[in-house]
């Protein structure tokens, strides 16, 4: 599998797409547990960064996952911003000059961008926040084949356990027991993430024409 | 004739400008004290920097006027940052704030504890240093209805920091000293709130959560955070007695010893009704022999148009109390 910048430039175009689509549902996640902005935040920091990349061609990955994540650091605010901007960060640094990714630089801008949320956000996995939904995508991009469906459900699948997991931070941990039964707003925010990198990809595992 | 379609009655023009309007209503109010940095929301005193003096910014999601930029003035912060309503500020915005205001003697910065504020005054801050900035952090984290200390949110007792933080580094102290003032300060404060009615953000148009008319939450945050519990409606000497009580419980006290509180409105709750409360405040603190030195009522940190109010508490030492008055 490879990943050609334009096919990467389309998964960032698809998950503002997902974003916007989403913006409502997400931030009524967070109204249950958290403090009910999470989907206008990313809907309004996605734009943006939509905004910035749309008319421009990039001719390696690793300056257009910065500027993704200097927009996403500059306008999302909240949790959210820090967060996603320094996992897009992080991984920009592991596609730096890359025309192309395959997957195993694929998996190590992911795990790079792990470990910035893990430092960024003082928690780790089972924590239930956004990790969740990274840490097991990461697990499925560096053991088996990158395949649509199966990237899809295994980003949903680990988006729908949060729901069983008690919150231990940010504002939903003030809500300790009661956070159960709650879709993680953060973990719902990467499943989306996730899925619109899966539209971008073909059956095949290949970029889309 | 046609009657106008009313989502939400606020005098707002467009949810999306709410903080940009404000801000530029806050300048054209206090031209002769107050600058915006061009394109921010960041809110500076006119003198800054200050050569000499430590620096002092402070800033949150808007929402809770009139924290933070409303107590940007000499004596208190020299720069306020206000995020988008009830979402911190972000690291650049928060960068240029530290910049304005460095006066060569370092910036403290006072943060409410939220991850998101957290996080993004720690990327400022790391910014910052990366510019050769000196940079200390204090986290306030007051509200009692958290049961893990090192969870708990920042909320009125936030503006005891700004003042006595600012009366110290007034007085020319280094950003070490104004910092472990602020941060004693901190560890002094204790804060618990109680809403009547909910709040609405623009953005979303609809209250963040709902309390029947006989119900009131105790220790709901002041962005409508669920709190501790809902009870059956109560009068104000009932619940300023249930909120002390709980205070004085998180609190070591020996009789004799001094205080300072802050009955602070959330937004819709008259001046009348926190003077009732503060009366029995008063009164519950007599009888437990500590001296009232110092109160605030008034609104300082609000939650848009939620009733209620919350009570601070700052137990003073003969430094704090110094530069509290």
């Amino acid at each position: 599998m490879q990943l050609t910048v334009e096919a990467l430039q389309r998964w960032i175009i698809n998950t503002n797409e997902k974003m916007q689509e989403n913006k409502e549902y997400l931030s009524e996640l967070d109204q249950a547990i958290g403090d009910g902005d999470h989907g206008h935040n990313m809907a309004r920091g996605f734009q943006e960064v939509v905004n910035k990349i749309e008319d421009n061609s990039f001719e390696e990955a690793g300056s257009l996952f910065k500027q993704v994540a200097m927009t996403l650091i500059s306008k999302v605010g909240g949790a959210a911003g820090p967060l996603y901007g320094t996992a897009f960060l992080k991984a920009s640094e592991q596609w730096k000059e890359k025309t192309t990714i395959d997957q195993e630089t694929f998996g190590k801008g992911i795990e790079a961008a792990i470990a910035g949320i893990k430092t960024r956000g003082k928690a780790k996995e089972g924590d239930k926040t956004m990790l969740d939904v990274w840490g097991p995508v990461h697990t499925y991009v560096t053991n088996q084949p990158l395949e649509r469906e199966n990237l899809k459900k295994t980003a949903k699948e680990a988006m729908e356990k949060t729901k069983e997991m008690k919150a231990k931070k940010g504002r939903a941990a003030y809500f300790g027991e009661k956070s159960i039964e709650h879709v993680d707003p953060g973990a719902y925010s990467s499943y989306l993430v996730f899925e619109a990198l899966a539209g971008s990809i073909t059956n095949e595992g290949d970029a889309n024409g | 004739m046609r009657r106008p379609k009313v989502d939400m009655k606020k005098l707002i023009n467009h949810p999306e400008h709410v903080v940009d309007e404000m801000l530029e209503g806050i300048i054209a109010a206090h031209p002769e004290k107050l600058k915006r940095l061009s394109g921010l929301n960041v809110i500076v005193r006119k003198e800054a920097p200050i050569k000499g003096k430590v620096g002092l910014v402070s800033g949150g999601g808007s929402g809770h006027e009139p924290a933070h930029a409303g107590f940007v003035e000499e004596y208190m912060l020299d720069a306020a940052v206000a995020g988008e309503v009830f979402t911190s500020p972000t690291p650049d915005q928060i960068l240029e704030a530290i910049k304005a205001v460095d006066g060569g003697k370092g910036v403290l910065l006072i943060v409410k504890n939220y991850s998101g504020d957290v996080m993004n005054f720690d990327m400022a801050a790391e910014m910052a240093q990366a510019e050769g900035i000196e940079v200390e952090q204090v986290i306030v984290r007051d509200d009692i209805a958290v049961d893990n200390k090192e969870d708990r949110r920042g909320v009125a007792g936030t503006i005891f920091v700004h003042k006595i933080a600012g009366a110290a580094a007034s007085e020319g102290k280094s950003l070490k000293e104004v910092s472990q003032i602020a941060q004693k300060t901190a560890e002094n404060i204790w804060s618990m709130g109680v809403s009547l009615s909910p709040c609405i953000v623009p953005a979303s148009g609809k209250p963040g959560f709902t309390l029947n008319d006989n119900e009131i939450e105790i220790g709901t945050g002041i962005h409508g955070e669920q709190g501790i519990e809902r009870q059956w409606f109560k009068q104000a000497d009932q619940l300023a007695e249930e909120m002390i009580n709980n205070l004085l419980n998180e609190m070591e006290f020996t009789p004799g010893e001094e205080a300072a509180v802050i009955t602070n409105g959330l937004g819709s709750t008259p001046l009348m009704e926190l003077y009732i409360v503060h009366r029995k405040v008063a009164e519950l603190l007599e009888r437990k022999q500590i001296q009232l030195q110092k109160s605030f009522v008034g609104e300082y940190m609000t939650s848009l148009e939620m009733a209620g109010c919350s009570i601070t508490v700052l137990k003073l030492d003969d430094q704090l109390k110094s530069y509290l008055n």
